[in-house]
């Protein structure tokens, strides 16, 4: 580069050498605040784990990792156990209840917006959907509470309306908006030149989404179901509120159970500080983290298939 | 100006080399068709006939319509909103609007600018047109698969791979794929939207040579820029000018040496376009 500006005049070097230092300045500046900002969330992320590992790992000193894994939590008895299967059982059932609604819903309307819709009734179920994501979980809660649990303890004439089925209806609601938009996303990134290849040949509309479309989308929308499942797993508030809260293992849909979230935010402001039961919740919160981030990843993974595939 | 006269001249002699007999009773008949994209009108009072066999090449500056035109004819541009034509178009004797355009499309196939095979394995991108018309049976879609690839001239090259990604063989290939996908289907008419554009000049003469052999059995309707191409494959030409309107149309060989209209006489000689 100065080899080359040498050899043909000096002012011109000098411009060219002063004008480009200084906008080697600025894009060493510009690349600089994004680099700190980018990695104050890098950092952030690193202390949390830090942190909740640090909180969790001494109750292992204390209890084996096969009983923390046990069924029994009761943690203020005398002896105390610490055994979280009976909240993973909890979080799994209200998950799978949630699922079993929110992706057959979910799907369709993804589907219903990305293909059949008309222009009007696109916008109209896509504003719905976003309104659905938008409503604080608090309030989901609360119409679980207030309405549902009634609704469901006069219906199947039970003890408590509070039960594994209302935490699992409030959460296929909520879990629909982010599996509805992705899954959007993943059949509107289906290159059109398949559908118009499919359709030139004298298939309709419906055979063409079925038979083209949602299989060359389906890492997309398997992506788009998995990171639906992250949402109700992490979901604490209206869970809390509806699911009963007895950290029981059952597979009845209409008991009350206890999910690992609801464990947590339950019992977090009654522990003491450093005891082993505050501990014990900690672990709770790692399993979480684990199992969440595990779910975005895979999902992630898919997601990125999906773009590699068809835009490689 | 002597170059012109060569450039002209080796037209003409691609021109004789085209000129075969055919029987040319008609499958396509266009009369009086406008299309409207919005306000817009991008097609001018088109009147035209499609021979039942043999090359139709639509040729023209881009911008003139060939491709809207084209896609009038099998009706794919009913898929995009505000696009209107207006006028008479009869397919095998029937008025090719009122025929359900899912029905139509069968009988009319295509082959777009861009390969376009599926993301699925080569058989099943020819296999797949059969199934969706209710086809199940191994045996009978293994034939058709055979027959389609040869058809399109492909089968040598790919029949010990027809379990491996479409996307796995090239460019070239995968057009002609996509021509043996349409063909599965057995339709009467093949439309080729500027096939060869993507495809380096090899690839592009064999679809050109699979173009010609195929119009022995049905009707190819093919929409090019290129005028060589269009002297080499087509029995027949028409002319699309800026502003959507058929200037000329008739044998190739008659449109090339003694063109009436003086507009494309220029264009041919590449004064325009």
């Amino acid at each position: 580069m100065s080899g080359f500006t040498r050899k043909i005049d000096n002012n011109y070097k000098v411009k060219t050498l002063s004008s480009s230092s200084l906008s080697w300045l600025r894009r060493r500046l510009d690349r600089g605040i994004f680099a700190v900002l980018g990695s104050i969330s890098l950092i952030a992320l690193g202390l949390i784990f830090f942190f909740i590992f640090r909180e969790a790992i001494p109750l292992f000193y204390k209890v084996s990792v096969a009983s923390f894994f046990g069924p029994t939590w009761l943690p203020t008895f005398d002896p105390p156990s610490y055994g979280a299967l009976s909240m993973i059982a909890g979080s799994a059932l209200v998950t799978v209840a949630a699922l079993a609604v929110a992706v057959p819903v979910g799907l369709s309307a993804a589907a219903f917006i990305a293909e059949v819709a008309p222009g009007i009734m696109k916008d109209i179920t896509k504003s719905i959907i976003e309104i659905l994501a938008g409503i604080p979980s608090v309030v989901y809660g609360f119409f679980g509470l207030a309405l549902l649990a009634p609704f469901l303890q006069t219906t199947f004439s039970l003890s408590t309306g509070r039960t594994a089925l209302t935490a699992a209806i409030i959460l296929s609601i909520m879990a629909l908006p982010t599996i509805a938009s992705l899954a959007e996303d993943a059949l509107t990134a289906v290159p059109s030149s398949y559908r118009e290849a499919s359709l030139a040949m004298g298939a309709t509309r419906w055979e063409t989404m079925w038979r083209v479309t949602i299989p060359a989308a389906f890492s997309g929308l398997l992506g788009a179901v998995i990171l639906g499942m992250g949402r109700a797993i992490g979901e604490t508030m209206a869970v809390l509120m509806v699911a009963g809260n007895s950290p029981q293992i059952t597979t009845s849909l209409l008991k009350p159970v206890r999910t690992l979230t609801a464990g947590i935010a339950l019992e977090m402001g009654e522990t003491p500080f450093g005891s082993t039961h505050y501990h014990a919740l900690f672990s709770l919160g790692v399993l979480l983290l684990l199992i969440t981030l595990a779910m975005n990843w895979t999902a992630e993974w898919f997601r990125g298939r999906m773009r590699r595939r068809h835009h490689g | 100006m002597v170059i012109m006269a060569t450039e002209t001249k080796s037209l003409q002699t691609t021109a004789e080399w085209v000129a075969r007999n055919l029987p040319s009773e008609t499958i396509i008949d266009v009369e009086g068709l406008n299309f409207y994209y919005g306000r817009e009108r991008i097609l001018h009072d088109i009147s035209l006939s499609i021979s039942g066999k043999g090359v139709t090449a639509i040729m023209g500056p881009s911008g003139c319509g060939k491709s809207t035109f084209l896609r009038t004819l099998n009706r794919m541009y009913e898929l995009t909103p505000g696009a209107r034509a207006e006028g008479r178009i009869s397919f095998l004797g029937e008025d090719l609007f009122r025929i359900d355009s899912v029905a139509l499309r069968r009988e009319i196939g295509m082959v777009f600018q861009q390969p376009n095979p599926f993301p699925k394995s080569i058989y099943e991108n020819i296999a797949y047109g059969p199934r969706v018309h209710g086809i199940r049976r191994r045996s009978q879609l293994n034939e058709i698969v055979e027959e389609s690839l040869r058809r399109a001239a492909l089968w040598d090259e790919v029949k010990d791979s027809l379990r491996k990604s479409a996307f796995s063989i090239s460019g070239g290939q995968q057009q002609r794929l996509c021509i043996a996908r349409a063909l599965a289907v057995r339709p009467q008419v093949l439309l080729m939207d500027e096939p060869s554009s993507s495809l380096d000049p090899k690839a592009s003469a064999q679809i050109e040579a699979t173009a010609r052999e195929l119009s022995e059995e049905l009707a190819v309707v093919i929409v090019t820029h290129n005028l060589q191409q269009a002297a080499r494959v087509s029995d027949y030409v028409a002319v699309f000018m800026t502003g959507g309107e058929l200037v000329e149309d008739g044998p190739t060989k008659k449109v090339f040496e003694q063109p009436e209209d003086p507009r494309v006489q220029d264009y041919l000689e590449g004064r325009f376009g």
